[in-house]
């Protein structure tokens, strides 16, 4: 399949981004860069300078919401990739609603106890459509433990052991490797499914 | 009984154990899990009355912070 052929083939897919930090404003992006038609993201956050080593904003955009601007960044990338933002909190009673339309759903939160609400709310909702996590990407070094696995239909990206605390942070390299890697499995759940 | 738990055979004792006796029995002690019996979704709040029988494929998916 050429660059064309996939392009055409990703124009009028919808992929679902819970969360525009590290792992959803990096996937975002490479999803855009491929052609995948439409992007709903999700977010309530405002940019602060510390995710600047990592997530994909610039200093200028400090104190601005994470969707608005991503929306933004994008633009600049593909004008042609349709960008839905959602400048909300995502919690059980939307979460079905927001991500309903998708072919895939990728997590991308934070904190343990979000991602456990996002996928049991669309195990419960909208068990038919795949969703890609991002598990374990905090730190820096360890390439060779980083992973895919799939569980029914829950892809997980990451080492699944690193978690963020004080002396282990989220970086860029990691984040970044983790983020490509979700967007790697959503194409892969794309272009295979189509060519069936 | 016989049981695939997360990919590996596991021997547990009895015909029956729940959600929360299986987190215990193995010594799981994340706060933050998706758990599955044969591909459906065990929803937290059922923990201590989901049961796994002789043959269940069960998977337990182990939640960290970072993202």
């Amino acid at each position: 399949m050429n660059t064309f052929e996939i392009a055409f083939r990703l124009k009028n897919k919808i992929v679902g981004i819970a969360g525009c930090g590290g792992l959803g404003s990096n996937c975002a992006v490479a999803l855009a860069r491929v052609g995948v038609g439409t992007l709903i993201i999700a977010d309530f956050d405002i940019i602060s300078e510390a995710n600047l080593n990592r997530q994909y904003y610039f200093f200028d955009q400090i104190g601005f919401k994470k969707v608005f601007m991503l929306k933004e960044n994008i633009g600049r990338i593909n004008p042609k990739i349709k960008v839905i933002t959602l400048d909300v909190r995502l919690l059980p009673v939307n979460i079905p609603s927001v991500f309903a339309g998708c072919d895939v759903i990728v997590e991308a939160f934070d904190l343990a106890d979000q991602k456990e609400m996002l996928l049991e709310s669309l195990q419960i909702n909208l068990p038919e459509i795949p969703v890609v996590a991002g598990l374990g990407m905090a730190g820096w070094g360890m390439n060779n433990i980083i992973h895919h696995r799939k569980m029914d239909n829950i892809h997980i990206c990451g080492d699944e052991i690193s978690e963020i605390c004080p002396d282990l942070p989220p970086l860029a390299p990691r984040v970044g490797i983790v983020a490509n890697m979700q967007a790697n499995t959503v194409l892969e759940l794309l272009l295979n499914k189509e060519q069936k | 009984m016989q049981i695939i738990l997360n990919n590996n055979q596991e021997e547990i004792p009895g015909d029956l154990i729940t959600v929360a006796e299986l987190l215990k029995f193995k010594n799981f002690t994340f706060k933050m899990l998706i758990t599955k019996i044969n591909g459906v979704l065990v929803q937290k709040s059922d923990y201590e009355s989901a049961a796994i029988r002789d043959g269940d494929v069960v998977n337990v998916l182990h939640l960290i912070s970072g993202g």
